[in-house]
């Protein structure tokens, strides 16, 4: 049986993603909790879920040495990164006064502009954004099979990923503006939306995800 | 038409573990069991669910935390939960049992500082400031036009309602969930005055409740009141309107929604 761990680091609330995870596996892979390093490097994929401060995740990735392992497995297995899963894979972000990411990918985590404005509209539109957004897959992905394009999934955040190059996007999504909603690249699939949350999309990118062998 | 979908929030008063308060769906076999009524409002479009523990006692209060592990093993959409929340360790126990947010109302009036301290060590993303609020007797220059109550409604605070809101922000809550005890239980619609108000003194979106008693109400909550999210109990619980025909209205009047 094929073993998936969902990082654990300490900080957020990964009941969620492990409980969806079991939905959609239906008993045929086991859900693995663990926030050590050798478990990541065994595992046949992993999923990198997150909420709250990107200082905090990186502090304790670092602290547990998973950044090491993380920097080992990523080429190499499925993938699979959720909010600041995604943001931590950036060089550095502008949230908490500048942090750095793992650097696997070029580019930043910006700030969500003050001042936006809805198409159209007077309205200011808030900051987190939250709530179900439309997603727009950029090309076709093994991940994106029986989810139609525009498809809404939830989102809350503040910051999102401008990586530097442009053919690591996998979607996009609006709000006020445009910005990258995943981003993909041989076995790495990352997400700013929680496929964990969002129901019935959600479920079935977690299960594309679990049947995926890793080629785009 | 593309951006980000107003959402509907459907509401269950839970005690010792039961939705209580009259959910009275025909086709459905234990109207009190919280996992099967999440269920039905997932199924019929609900964006997220808001739990909101009325036990009048504390021993009672651990059950909640079952039912949140019961629901969020099964109802993939977000939770939150709310009702006698008062410490750092009641937020720990209920996001680790699946809650994705959790709502503090009479604690943060207490303690403003728990929201910040909260906020840090949780994220925004996941604390809820919610704010009973009552248009005030004698409004005159300087007196608050909306004050906020706590303990269900019945505890004036003399703390003016937006400066509440903006400070609650300043600390760090992810959102507001405000409620108008004038309007709570009436039907007659949100008050729009005042969730305007709020809406457009912070920066986090504003969850609009009390009140709601036909599926205009729901568009005028949006297009008034400029509600990002809309909450809303016995319309949905006597089975009078389903969520879908809710966003489905919402549609027609040409707002945003997830159908």
């Amino acid at each position: 049986m094929q073993t998936v761990v969902v990082l654990d680091y300490g900080m957020s609330n990964l009941r969620s993603v492990a409980k969806a995870l079991e939905y959609v596996s239906e008993g045929r892979h086991r859900v693995l909790v663990s926030g050590r390093p050798d478990d990541l490097v065994r595992a046949n994929r992993i999923v990198f879920p997150g909420q709250g401060a990107i200082g905090d995740c990186m502090e304790h990735i670092t602290a547990m040495g998973l950044d090491r392992a993380l920097r080992e497995v990523l080429p190499a297995k499925p993938f699979l990164g959720i909010c600041l899963g995604l943001q931590s894979l950036m060089e550095w972000s502008e949230e908490g006064g500048g942090t750095p990411g793992l650097g696997v990918y070029p580019g930043q985590v910006v700030r969500f502009p003050r001042e936006l404005h809805a198409p159209a509209s007077e309205d200011i539109l808030k900051v987190p954004h939250m709530g179900w957004n439309q997603v727009w897959p950029a090309g076709p992905h093994p991940l994106w099979a029986g989810i139609a394009p525009g498809q809404r999934f939830y989102f809350v955040h503040s910051y999102f990923v401008a990586p530097k190059d442009e053919e690591l996007n996998a979607a996009y999504t609006e709000y006020g503006v445009r910005f990258t909603s995943a981003l993909a690249r041989g076995p790495v699939f990352a997400v700013q939306f929680h496929p964990e949350k969002s129901q019935q999309p959600g479920l079935r990118l977690l299960k594309n995800f679990l049947h995926w062998d890793g080629n785009a | 038409m593309m951006g980000l979908a107003k959402r509907i929030i459907p509401c269950l008063d839970v005690e010792a573990g039961r939705v209580v308060k009259g959910v009275k769906f025909v086709d459905i076999r234990d109207a009190g069991d919280p996992v099967e009524t999440a269920r039905r409002y997932d199924q019929q479009g609900a964006d997220e669910i808001a739990f909101l523990d009325i036990t009048a006692s504390r021993d009672a209060r651990d059950t909640l935390a079952h039912v949140v592990e019961a629901v969020a093993a099964q109802v993939f959409i977000p939770l939150t939960v709310g009702g006698g929340i008062r410490s750092i360790e009641d937020i720990r126990r209920l996001l680790n049992a699946g809650a994705d947010k959790v709502s503090i109302n009479t604690a943060a009036v207490r303690d403003p500082e728990l929201v910040r301290q909260a906020s840090d060590r949780f994220g925004s993303q996941c604390i809820v400031v919610a704010i009973d609020a009552r248009a005030s007797a004698a409004a005159s220059e300087g007196s608050p036009r909306w004050e906020v109550f706590t303990h269900g409604g019945r505890k004036a605070t003399g703390i003016d309602a937006r400066a509440w809101a903006a400070k609650m922000e300043q600390l760090g809550a992810g959102e507001i969930l405000l409620t108008s005890m004038d309007r709570d239980g009436t039907r007659d619609g949100f008050d729009l005055a005042l969730t305007r108000e709020i809406a457009e003194a912070v920066g986090i979106p504003v969850i609009a409740s009390g009140g709601v008693g036909n599926l205009d109400h729901l568009v005028d909550g949006v297009c008034i009141g400029k509600a990002d999210a809309l909450l809303a109990a016995s319309i949905f619980h006597f089975g009078l309107y389903t969520v879908r025909a809710a966003k489905e209205r919402m549609r027609e009047a040409g707002i945003e929604v997830r159908l």
